[in-house]
């Protein structure tokens, strides 16, 4: 059975969301700033999918991510100064600076990265399901992937081996209303992803991403599930991307209005989650500030360390291309 | 790790493939097969057949047609501690999974920054020659070249198929065996136990010294046919049979150009933008002062293949298009 949610489990998740908030919010800017190079898709809006699902994995389980990966990282434990180096392109990242945001990783972690291409992360997880199984453990691998990449025949494809070979596996849906620029009613014809669950033979459910008890709930009873053997899961969570597609100011493109802006960020899952907490008398509002503070500190020594830390060697362009 | 028996003993192309795959699912215990009808079927050219028996089918897996889902297989298996033994029945369908062997197979590693290790192999049926016209009959080789990252080997004979097989499961890299269907009853020495042909060693088939021929794949054979009519004509025809195309043995050409100062590459592949043209290239950078004439190729015409036996006769290459194109080169 899943753990019951104690005190000290919502806990985590509370500072697991906040790390990923201030470790994202700090990014974009460095992007906008130029000091950052290339694009990053930020996972402001969407914590408590993160957080809600990580939290039952141990380093065993496999995640596969999107373009949208940082915060599946720091959930999975990442930390800020070899992923802040990796953003910078720095010889310290995760990947030693050859990856970048959309390719940062973590194997020891059991992430088994980021992924450029919508759609990319399924089948692979799918793989590492396959192999959990082959390899006789008891471990299950995740995959996250947007309502944009569920048009995609990469995920079909995986969605009807999982549940056909009954792979331990759970397919988590962040719904968060675009596909890029595009609104999901303009790319697909339904409301909700999780109906799909049905054609594969799988359950489908759908829950609010933007509160993370929730999602922990519904996690935990798809992760169970395929431990015990019994299969797939489509969990589709209900969420909404803060900033654009691409920063913190974005394109300036008109695609949405501010009014759903508004609308979604007055269901902002951090403050949602701090009002539980302290009404239910688990974290004071000075307490919830006391650890805004300590990661404020803990992010901005991650940029000290990747600023400071050195580029590439030229010899690591031809390295690692092969085994 | 075992070595060759010293029987000699002759099988067919097809039951050297199994042979091969046969030694990997012995020696190596994370190691499967999947595919598409591998395992009850024991494919559609019957090259696993017996192994469900053998193995059990804990170690071969049927599946949907579902190219992408099963090279993500492959995938996700190798990057997490298996090594799988991917099939494709038809190298035409690799169309259908390239996202899965281009953006991800290829690059895992680098983008990880060497964080990550893909032992797949990848095993599908290319050529042309059966009628089975132009998505069934393609000889893409030259697009999984481009792709830094993985490695192409391209068996002509039985007992390199077998040897290939080996060498690319033992390696930890991203290995596609590009095998030919034309091939599959043709009989050659194959050794029992394992084996490997190394990656990245060219064979020199039949020593020459005054034309080099480096020929791919079912190509070696009508190049040592070409070589045969060339004798006549005076020509004595070095063949090398590259047998991994990538990583390239430019050195074994070179060296052989070096000596005979005239050369033709010949490929089952469109000509334009296939491996020959970069064998070409690779040959005019470093034996330019070598060269007596220029490098020729051979190769198939810029055309899908036609399904018309009569076309595809004109289409593929022969050893009389060989012969021919070497008359002009060489002035005879």
């Amino acid at each position: 059975m899943t753990d019951a949610l104690t005190d000290a489990i919502v806990l985590d998740m509370h500072r697991c969301m906040v790390r990923i908030r201030i470790f994202e919010e700090t990014a974009g800017k460095l992007m906008e700033d130029g000091r950052i190079p290339g694009a990053l898709h930020l996972y402001v809006g969407q914590e408590a999918v993160a957080a809600g699902v990580m939290v039952h994995l141990s380093n065993e389980d496999w995640i596969t991510s999107t373009h949208r990966g940082h915060g599946h990282l720091i959930a999975k434990g990442g930390e800020f100064d070899r992923m802040f180096a990796e953003l910078y392109g720095k010889a310290t990242g995760y990947c030693k600076g050859k990856g970048g945001s959309m390719h940062i990783c973590n194997m020891e972690l059991g992430m088994l990265g980021a992924n450029g291409i919508v759609g990319g992360g399924p089948p692979i997880a799918v793989g590492a399901a396959f192999s959990n199984r082959f390899r006789k453990t008891d471990r299950v691998a995740c995959t996250f992937f947007g309502d944009g990449a569920s048009n995609e025949g990469a995920f079909h494809e995986a969605a009807n081996m999982a549940a056909l070979f009954k792979l331990p596996v759970i397919f988590v849906c962040e719904n968060n209303g675009y596909g890029e620029f595009t609104a999901q009613a303009n790319h697909q014809a339904i409301v909700d992803v999780a109906d799909r669950a049905a054609g594969y033979g799988m359950p489908g459910v759908v829950v609010d991403g933007m509160d993370a008890v929730a999602v922990y709930e519904a996690a935990g009873e798809a992760i169970e599930r395929a431990r015990r053997g019994n299969g797939p899961t489509l969990l589709e969570c209900k969420t909404y991307r803060f900033y654009d597609h691409v920063g913190v100011r974005g394109m300036g493109l008109s695609y949405r209005s501010d009014e759903e802006v508004e609308y979604w960020r007055r269901r902002d899952p951090i403050p949602l989650l701090e009002r539980h907490l302290a009404e239910q008398g688990i974290l004071s509002a000075e307490a919830a500030k006391a650890i805004h503070d300590e990661i404020t500190r803990d992010v901005q020594a991650g940029v000290e360390y990747a600023e400071s830390s050195p580029m590439p060697d030229p010899d690591a362009l031809l390295e690692d291309v092969y085994a | 790790m075992a070595e060759a028996s010293p029987q000699p003993r002759n099988l067919p192309y097809v039951a050297a493939i199994t042979d091969g795959v046969r030694e990997v699912l012995k020696e190596q215990d994370n190691a499967f097969v999947i595919g598409e009808d591998v395992a009850g079927a024991g494919s559609v050219y019957g090259y696993y057949k017996g192994l469900l028996d053998e193995f059990g089918p804990e170690r071969i897996y049927d599946t949907p047609i579902s190219e992408e889902g099963i090279m993500g297989i492959g995938v996700g298996a190798a990057a997490t501690g298996c090594r799988p033994i991917v099939d494709i029945m038809f190298m035409d369908f690799i169309g259908e999974c390239m996202d899965e062997i281009a953006n991800q197979l290829a690059k895992m590693r680098y983008m990880f920054g060497g964080h990550a290790r893909l032992p797949v192999t990848v095993l599908t049926m290319a050529g042309a020659g059966a009628s089975l016209a132009a998505q069934h009959s393609q000889s893409l080789e030259a697009w999984l070249c481009h792709l830094p990252g993985l490695k192409v080997v391209m068996p002509a004979t039985p007992y390199d198929a077998k040897g290939l097989i080996i060498a690319a499961a033992r390696d930890d890299n991203p290995v596609f065996v590009v095998l030919n269907k034309v091939s599959l009853a043709m009989t050659g020495e194959v050794p029992e136990g394992a084996y490997e042909i190394p990656l990245g060693q060219a064979n020199v088939v039949r020593p020459g010294n005054n034309y080099t021929i480096v020929a791919t794949g079912r190509m070696l054979h009508e190049a040592l046919k070409a070589a045969q009519t060339l004798s006549e004509l005076g020509i004595d025809s070095e063949v090398i049979d590259p047998r991994t195309l990538q990583p390239f043995d430019t050195a074994t050409v070179v060296e052989s150009v070096m000596k005979t100062h005239r050369v033709m590459v010949v490929h089952e592949a469109v000509r334009t933008g296939g491996v020959g043209a970069e064998i070409a290239a690779r040959i005019q950078e470093e034996a330019f002062d070598y060269l007596d004439a220029p490098v020729a190729r051979v190769g198939a015409p810029f055309s899908p293949v036609p399904f018309s036996p009569a076309l595809e006769a004109l289409y593929v290459p022969n050893a009389e298009r060989i012969v021919a194109e070497a008359r002009k080169q060489l002035g005879l």
